[in-house]
């Protein structure tokens, strides 16, 4: 008996050693870390009191579904923008003018998974305007406008299952993409067995059109693709600016056991898709129009407005079985890869073969020249498979474990995340030699480089995202926040800076230096262009009104008062809706709101800006409300008093303030 | 409890000393000679802040800036001013006669600068115990402002 618990127990840490054998061959020592002498790392990330940092960073929110704001390089988090999830905080997604936002063909869905933010471009390069931002449960994109950082509009896509090969745009924000990562049958709902995946189920790429002006998004086409998992994507840059590349896994068609049934194949796919051409075919009538249901979210407003739902019934297709013209063409890549990444010219197309050996690097020259020579291996539902040999560039050697994502410097050089060995490689773009290699804490997923994925990255940092803690902060239970690490990449060796935990699961994220940002941000809400509709913009015009159950209170606020501040005459079995405006004119000066039992959030307002929140009071009797953001000295005070009477009591409905 | 509610304004005023952009700084550099607390006379009668010399204003009431100056009343003064009586801020139907209209203007322009600097602004924050905002207007707002509570105290 005893013995056999020995032997357990051996086995346990055997066990046990192993694993902590493995951690350290694949993460390294902390202690080992390549650094700069502490003094120096802290001098580079060191923004003084008051001072601004050199960058904006936007970092996705995974699994949190938001998109969290960084001053880089000191790493100071700016805010936490709401996007695909709830926010009680501000009231984003409780409130009337944001719960629109929310809405799908599947219903109200209050959260999601944020991927991957990817900024408006003029040129190929960061213009600040907008931010777009992926959900991959419910397939959505999302736009931020860089004004107010402020979700402004959410497009779901039709017929796509996890999108996340998005949100990527094209050289001057001609388009956003999306694409299925899991294939689905096309067709709306359509109830086919799983095992006819093969014969029913397709991918679908999408083209979101955008409007230069509003930034308004709409579903301008789709392309239905053979049933692999499209995973990543990129638009072109400068020669390629007319292309879009997505890289797929399970050309295998595996609808079960992926991780064993999609591994099979050497080689799947990175898809070029020649995007200009394929809008063409659609202005030419070569799409077809099919049923569809999507939602389209976004405000009716110039200024502030609120959030409507559209429906959309349909959608244009374009179906390579189905069009002549070529458009689309597959380039052969190994294995199962994972990132599709542009270096700053557009000439190099870099796949992540995650489990591939190398880095395959494919020439956009090379990949033109073997569509115009027709070397194409075969054709997979009328897509040309150009021949490996003719596209590639060249294969880095040795790049680690588990190559995943590339980000360029613009100065010749790539810079490749590789996940289980845990480390960042740098490779030549002239050689395609790794040139240094630097590890990660822990188990790297995205990289970015600080204005990075344009035709002109300002390389001075680079952020690594990793997906485990572990040991790196002062432990914070069984699941620690995940980390990002900051490298100085200015010159031959990368170094560590920084390290520190982030929100969610940061996915990709994207800097732009600040100064193209940092003029445009409003400081307020322009009162005398309040167009939302409840809006008070006379404090005169405070009042309540009844309209059979509705109640609506339409509410000003100033420092240090409501007004109105008692109200009686509400019932039970009211719906109470608090149309709030905050009267203030002031950068920064917030006032919010809460009523005692409600079940509902707080808002918050800011200076100009009006906000609905909707209550349904279930028991008699007086309801203190109060001020949720401390904004003066007499905040204490700045309270008020609603009275609820029975629902069949004879109180009339009265307002007053100072009487 | 008085002293504490002293307490909480100094520290009010010294953190959103920053506010509002223009403060009395522009007095520094009007050459003129200085006098109580730094100010010149021209300050300490017609205020601190972006109108730093007299302005021309005829005696009889420009409609079209009245009207004017009644809808940025409404809209951004309101909530803390009545014409008769004290509310969170002074009165104000009689105080075109009391202030100058540069007076009016500054304070408008410059609140959190002349709370912090002028020593009438001061006495109002004493008085009132509220740092009066900065609502966001220009000077042409202002001035219609003046043209509205001008042409209050005249006709009330």
């Amino acid at each position: 008996m005893s013995k056999k618990k020995n032997n357990k127990l051996r086995g346990i840490l055997f066990g046990a050693g192993f694993v902590a054998l493995a951690a350290f061959l694949f993460t390294g020592c902390p202690s080992d870390q390549r650094m700069l002498q502490s003094g120096d790392a802290a001098q580079k990330v060191y923004v003084a009191p008051g001072d601004h940092d050199e960058f904006y960073g936007f970092f996705s929110g995974g699994y949190s579904g938001q998109l969290s704001v960084w001053g880089l390089p000191s790493a100071r988090m700016l805010k936490v923008i709401p996007v695909f999830s709830q926010d009680p905080e501000t009231g984003y997604g409780y409130s009337e003018e944001t719960k629109p936002l929310f809405n799908t063909s599947y219903g109200f869905i209050p959260w999601d998974d944020s991927h991957h933010p990817h900024i408006s471009q003029t040129e190929g390069d960061s213009d600040g305007r907008w931010i777009f931002i992926n959900a991959n449960n419910t397939p959505r994109i999302a736009r931020i406008d860089l004004t107010t950082f402020e979700t402004k509009e959410i497009l779901e896509l039709p017929n796509t299952g996890g999108n996340h090969a998005s949100s990527y745009v094209t050289s001057n924000t001609e388009y956003v993409i999306g694409a299925t990562r899991f294939s689905i049958p096309y067709e709306k709902d359509l109830d086919v067995p799983i095992n006819s995946y093969s014969d029913e189920f397709r991918g679908a790429l999408s083209f979101i059109q955008v409007d230069q002006e509003t930034g308004m998004m709409e579903m301008d086409f789709q392309i239905v693709v053979p049933p692999y998992n499209y995973d990543l994507g990129r638009a072109g840059k400068g020669v390629s600016g007319d292309w879009v590349f997505f890289t797929t896994y399970n050309t295998e068609e595996a609808h079960t056991m992926l991780e064993v049934n999609a591994s099979r194949n050497d080689k799947d796919f990175i898809a070029a898709v020649n995007w200009k051409k394929a809008a063409e075919l659609v202005r030419n009538g070569h799409g077809k129009t099919m049923d569809a249901e999507y939602y389209h979210n976004h405000y009716n407003g110039q200024n502030q407005g609120v959030a409507v739902s559209e429906v959309k019934n349909e959608v244009t297709v374009l179906d390579t079985r189905e069009v002549d013209e070529n458009f689309i063409y597959y380039l052969p890549t190994p294995k199962s890869p994972h990132g599709v990444d542009l270096d700053p010219t557009g000439e190099y197309i870099v796949g992540g073969g995650k489990l591939a050996t190398v880095i395959p690097v494919h020439s956009f020259s090379n990949m033109l020249e073997a569509i115009e020579n027709e070397e194409f291996d075969e054709f997979i539902d009328g897509i040309p498979v150009l021949n490996y040999d003719a596209t590639i560039a060249g294969e880095v050697e040795n790049p680690g474990l588990g190559p995943l994502h590339t980000e360029f410097d613009g100065k010749g050089y790539a810079y490749t995340s590789v996940y289980i060995s845990s480390e960042i490689v740098k490779w030549s773009l002239d050689t395609f030699e790794v040139v240094d290699r630097i590890d990660s804490y822990y188990s790297i997923g995205h990289l970015m480089i600080t204005g990075g994925d344009t035709v002109d990255p300002d390389a001075q940092y680079m952020v690594g995202l990793t997906k485990t803690a572990k040991d790196r902060y002062l432990p914070t239970g069984p699941k620690q926040n995940h980390p990002a690490q900051l490298y100085d990449i200015s010159g031959d060796k990368m170094e560590l800076l920084l390290d520190f935990p982030t929100i969610g699961e940061p996915h990709y994220a994207q800097a732009i230096r600040a100064d193209k940002i940092k003029d445009n941000v409003k400081q307020i809400y322009e009162m005398e262009e309040n167009d939302h509709p409840n809006a008070i913009t006379r404090i005169s015009d405070n009042r309540v009104e009844r309209n059979g159950r509705d109640v609506h209170i339409y509410m000003g606020a100033t420092r240090s008062h409501f007004r109105p501040d008692n109200i009686e005459g509400v019932k039970v079995g009211d719906t109470v809706y608090l149309h709030l405006t905050n009267m203030e004119q002031e950068w920064d000066v917030v006032h919010g709101i809460a009523i005692k039992g409600s079940t509902n959030s707080e808002i918050l307002v800011a200076p100009g800006q009006t906000k609905t929140i909707k209550w349904e009071p279930t028991r008699t009797g007086i309801y203190p409300f109060y001020c949720t953001a401390f904004c003066s000295a007499l905040h204490q005070e700045m309270q008020g008093y609603i009275r609820v009477s029975a629902p069949d009591s004879n109180v009339d409905l009265k307002w007053s303030t100072n009487e | 409890m008085k002293s504490l509610l002293t307490l909480l304004f100094s520290i009010t005023l010294i953190f959103t000393a920053c506010s509002g952009g223009n403060s009395g700084q522009q007095a520094d550099s009007s050459g003129e000679p200085e006098q109580e607390q730094g100010l010149s006379d021209f300050e300490m009668e017609h205020g601190i802040g972006p109108i730093t010399e007299r302005i021309d204003i005829s005696d009889d009431i420009d409609e079209d800036l009245r009207v004017r100056g009644q809808e940025i009343f409404e809209m951004k003064c309101e909530m803390c001013h009545n014409m008769e009586g004290r509310m969170v801020g002074p009165a104000l139907g009689d105080v075109a006669e009391r202030r100058s209209p540069e007076y009016l203007m500054n304070m408008v322009l410059n609140p959190g600068g002349m709370a912090r600097n002028h020593p009438e602004g001061q006495k109002l924050v004493q008085e009132y115990m509220t740092v009066m905002p900065f609502q966001n207007v220009t000077e042409e707002d202002a001035r219609a402002l003046v043209e509205y509570l001008r042409d209050y105290s005249m006709n009330n």
